[in-house]
């Protein structure tokens, strides 16, 4: 195949992905954006084999049979709950290819295989491999941490190192030392090792310092990192497509990064520099130990069924409980009765940007009634009744009236406005951000207490 | 235990303590009922539908006999008599005003707890009878208003002329002159209120009032803190006088509930602002009862004066709404029987160390326990003082321009040192990655948040292509560089797949309803 076509036919990857991306503004549109995702990297690839080593043909087809049967095996299997685990395992691939691509690179630069043998170019093409791997190798074992958090392998809670921003600066220092001393020796492989063993060790300590609460930063921060990763190896390999992909990648995770941090009212470099929950300021108000009232499922189905309008704010523990089809059920009955239901979900409810709609989606509740926090906010006072399914720090007024508390300033959903609001929790501890919640005292809240599931099941039983 | 509920002896007392639907309660939490004969006459509940429900229809003395009696209005001495020795009573009781009635019982060796000491706590809301009383007095006050004023409440435009909404004035917001400002409001007229509780004011626009508010210097606060209103100082007084007198010339109605508990009512509307109101406008004064806080105001009476101005000083404005006050009363009662009858097994313990009981406690075991010890209950918001300092604290310091400047001049000079010592191949692939993170950036704000979770498996698929970079480095021979291209290309296959196959089924799953 000409180079000219094949250039042509990398352009052509590049629209369909920008056009992938831009489907996915609008729900009517984004089922045609992931069609387009799918043919630009069709023609991608039959570009790339086409121009590819003939004689590997047999190896790659046989790579990509394997990884596409265990590709579609974990896709197809995954439980919606577990979405967050599975964008953290395929981020860890991400990672870890670059990191190989990176080694390939190198060693066949070293080999003398590629063209570039001297001078500034090849000072460049050593620089962009050195951070080709820094990424990679950050991202790699990141992404593996966040997985094993997620599935609860390991502790979610933020691991605390003596000095660890400390420890952090050591290791950058070291990479760029290392790296001088990289280019120094024109390209050594000791060097190189060294350095991808140390972004491996700054990767895990990483994530491992953020708390559970945070995973929505850190899953987008590495879906930005795997962008960066891949940026760079089109960068080594002089590949725009790469280059335009590994761009396009690494800006989406950052935006949904910044969106996230916005949603906690917190810097991105607090998240990431972690420890949030540890330092739970001793705010101990006196007023927010207090009474609460507490409700059985039968009255709680009593007073949805006197609500004109009836609000669900639902939160992490109703993906832990697999809550989300009797609640839908429960939708669809209310919704029956001619009550307006509607949902509320905060940016960061759950474990992942936007694992909410991705639960309420799978159990089948119409997206249209399915509203973001600013959308919804104006409405609690209008709002009857109002269930909050296995949310916690997402509705703590002491957001917005504690100034001393850890989540202050945090935008969060108003639920207390409406004129009952019903509380679905196992217990009364606090929530992941340690932060006690004075809404489960405020005169116009009750508490459901039990397993979410449980309870919303014999709700539905008594409607 | 026995409840009884006798017949109300009080001439034109027209409630009752207990309805069908609260006995059944009270018989389902263990305990036995006695009804006086024709107790529910007044409010339309039969003999038959208390007896339909378990009740026993007793005549003569028998309901007082019973071991707990439920009722209304304080007993009379004659009543006192009849109750058996170490009895409960339950009902309104105003103990300050009654101490001759408390000794009574006191020698009778009863337990009496008073249905107006329930403390404004949130916990006793469930029981507040007063509150539930306030409120249908409120409602009723505007009946009344509506039924004695010879005009429209809600302004219309007809064929037969344009008629002006009636203005009303309602003086003091609790809940009796909250509900009276529902009631107005749904009827149609302008509400205007006035409270020398400030933190009342969001509560009266809530309910569609217009708060006014007294031009004065100091920031007095007429709160107690157990939620009611207090005294004022004289100048408060002159001021808030000088307001009404303002008003009565332009309102078509004033409603009064002033009330400070323990004294009588403050005379807030005098007879002159009285005869400066338009011929034809209604007072309707829910204070009478203790005195009114009209000068006209005549208890139990409507009296016109010379100037055409009807004044209502019914005292009994929540009786006049019967069958509606009993229900709510006997609800008091029956969760008041919770907290009394924790076990559900018919026999009650009246729990000293439960604010709400030993607050309602008048005389135990023949023993007066009134006034009880005061607890300070938060119906009112603590004085808030932070909020100044937390307005500053949260005011996030922007950056300052000139660091501004500087970052966006550092980041020039580095292009530029990037332009200067790097070669011309190196440069256009970075112009193509500028050029990328720009387009990146304004693709990805307009995804919206509910689709967040299929951008970010998309972007997995999509950073795949890495596997471009493998596919190249292939090679047939069995190297170092084709083993870990050839794990490359496998894992990047996954990523492929994976994401895509993943983001399919998640959109499949998004439905319109």
């Amino acid at each position: 195949m000409s180079q000219g076509l094949i250039t042509v036919a990398y352009i052509t990857a590049a629209v369909l992905f920008i056009f992938s991306l831009a489907g996915l503004s609008k729900q009517e549109t984004a089922k045609r954006g992931n069609l387009y995702g799918i043919v630009g990297m069709a023609i991608a690839l039959v570009a790339t084999i086409a121009s590819a080593n003939i004689d590997a043909l047999a190896l790659i087809l046989a790579a990509m049979l394997i990884g596409a049967l265990i590709g579609a095996r974990l896709a197809l299997k995954v439980e919606m709950t577990g979405m967050p685990e599975l964008i953290a395992s395929l981020h860890s691939f991400v990672g870890l290819a670059a990191v190989l691509v990176g080694y390939n690179s190198f060693l066949s630069m070293s080999s003398g295989a590629s063209e570039v043998t001297e001078g500034a170019l090849l000072n460049i093409e050593m620089g962009e491999i050195f951070i080709g791997i820094f990424i990679g190798a950050v991202t790699f074992t990141g992404s593996i941490v966040a997985f094993g958090k997620l599935r609860g392998i390991i502790k979610s809670r933020a691991l605390v190192l003596p000095g660890k921003n400390i420890l952090n600066l050591f290791v950058l220092v070291a990479t760029i030392v290392l790296g001088v001393l990289f280019f120094q020796s024109g390209g050594s492989l000791l060097y190189l090792a060294v350095m991808t063993i140390l972004a491996m060790l700054l990767g895990l300590h990483l994530v491992a310092s953020i708390g559970g609460a945070d995973m929505p930063v850190v899953i987008s921060m590495l879906n930005s990192y795997s962008g960066w990763a891949t940026a760079a190896s089109g960068f080594m390999l002089s590949n725009d497509l790469l280059i335009v992909t590994g761009a396009l990648v690494g800006s989406s995770g950052a935006i949904l990064s910044y969106i996230m941090c916005k949603a906690m009212n917190r810097s991105f470099i607090s998240v990431i520099l972690g420890g949030f929950g540890n330092e739970t300021s001793n705010t101990s108000n006196d007023e927010e130990t207090g009474e609460y009232k507490e409700i059985q499922p039968e009255e709680v189905a009593e007073l949805l069924k006197q609500s004109r309008s009836v609000v669900i704010a639902p939160g992490y523990g109703m993906a832990v409980a697999q809550a989300q089809y009797p609640v839908a059920d429960m939708t669809r009955k209310l919704r029956d009765a001619g009550i307006n239901v509607r949902f509320a979900i905060h940016p960061v409810a759950g474990r992942l940007p936007g694992h909410m709609n991705v639960l309420l989606a799978e159990a089948k509740v119409p997206y249209d009634i399915v509203l973001e926090m600013d959308e919804i906010n104006d409405d609690f006072s209008d709002t009857d009744t109002v269930l909050v399914i296995g949310a916690n720090d997402t509705v703590n007024p002491s957001a917005k009236e504690n100034p001393n508390s850890p989540i202050a300033g945090m935008p969060i959903l108003e639920v207390w406005k409406a004129r009952n609001v019903i509380i679905f929790k196992r217990s009364m501890n606090a929530g992941y951000a340690g932060v006690p919640n004075p809404l489960f005292y405020k005169e116009n809240s009750s508490m459901c207490f039990g397993d979410a599931k449980a309870t919303v099941e014999k709700i539905l039983k008594a409607i | 235990m026995k409840i009884g509920i006798p017949k109300e002896s009080l001439a034109e007392e027209s409630r009752v303590a207990a309805t069908p639907n609260t006995v059944k309660q009270l018989i389902k939490l263990g305990f036995d009922v006695v009804v006086e004969s024709d107790a529910g006459d007044g409010a339309s509940f039969s003999d038959e539908a208390y007896q339909s429900v378990g009740a026993e229809i007793v005549s003569g003395d028998a309901a007082w006999q019973a071991d707990i009696i439920y009722k209304l209005n304080p007993p009379n001495e004659h009543e006192v008599a009849k109750i058996r020795e170490g009895a409960t009573l339950v009902s309104f009781l105003y103990p300050a005003q009654n101490p001759e009635l408390v000794k009574q019982l006191a020698q009778k060796k009863l337990n009496v707890l008073a249905m107006d000491m329930v403390p404004r706590i949130s916990r006793a809301q469930s029981m507040d009878a007063l509150s539930s009383m306030a409120n249908i007095g409120g409602y009723r006050a505007v009946v009344e208003a509506a039924h004695n004023f010879g005009r429209f409440f809600t302004g219309q435009i007809t064929a037969a002329g344009k008629v002006p909404p009636a203005t009303v004035l309602i003086i003091g917001a609790g809940v009796a002159g909250l509900a009276a400002i529902g009631a107005a409001r749904s009827l149609g007229a302008v509400v205007r209120a006035f409270d020398t509780r400030l933190e009342v004011a969001e509560q009266i626009e809530s309910m569609g009032g217009e708060f006014l508010k007294l031009e004065f210097e100091s920031d007095e606060d007429g709160s107690t803190s157990g939620g009611y209103a207090k005294v004022m100082s004289d100048e408060f007084i002159r001021a808030e006088m000088e307001l009404f007198s303002r008003q009565a010339k332009e309102v078509d109605i004033i409603i009064t509930t002033a009330l400070v508990q323990g004294k009588p009512a403050p005379k807030l509307v005098t007879r002159e602002m009285v005869d400066s109101m338009q011929p034809g406008s209604v007072i309707v004064d829910m204070a009478a009862s203790t005195g009114g806080n009209c000068e006209y105001t005549v208890p139990g009476q409507m009296t016109v004066t010379e100037s055409g101005i009807k004044v209502i000083g019914y005292g009994d404005l929540p009786a006049r709404l019967p069958t509606q006050s009993s229900e709510m009363y006997s609800t008091n009662l029956v969760n008041l029987t919770k907290l009394l009858c924790k076990d559900k097994d018919g026999n009650i313990h009246i729990d000293f160390e439960d604010v709400i009981l030993r607050n309602m406690s008048v005389v135990n075991e023949g023993a007066v326990t009134y006034p009880p010890p005061a607890i300070s209950v938060s119906a009112a918001p603590v004085k808030k003082d932070e909020p100044a300092a937390t307005s500053v604290k949260k005011e996030k310091k922007p950056m300052p321009k000139g660091l501004k400047y500087c970052f966006n001049l550092a980041a020039l000079i580095l292009i530029a040192l990037v332009g200067q010592f790097s070669p011309v191949s190196f440069l256009s692939h970075f112009t193509v990655f500028a050029l990328a993170c720009v387009v990146g950036y304004y693709v990805v704000w307009n995804v919206t948040h509910s689709l967040h979770t299929p951008l970010m498996s998309v972007t997995n698929a999509i950073s795949g292509i890495i596997i471009v970079g493998a596919l190249l480095q292939i090679g047939p021979s069995v190297s170092v560089v084709t083993v870990l291209s050839f794990v490359g290309i496998l894992i990047a296959t996954i990523n492929i797949v994976g994401g895509f196959t993943v983001t399919q089924r998640m959109l499949k799953m998004f439905s319109k309803g």
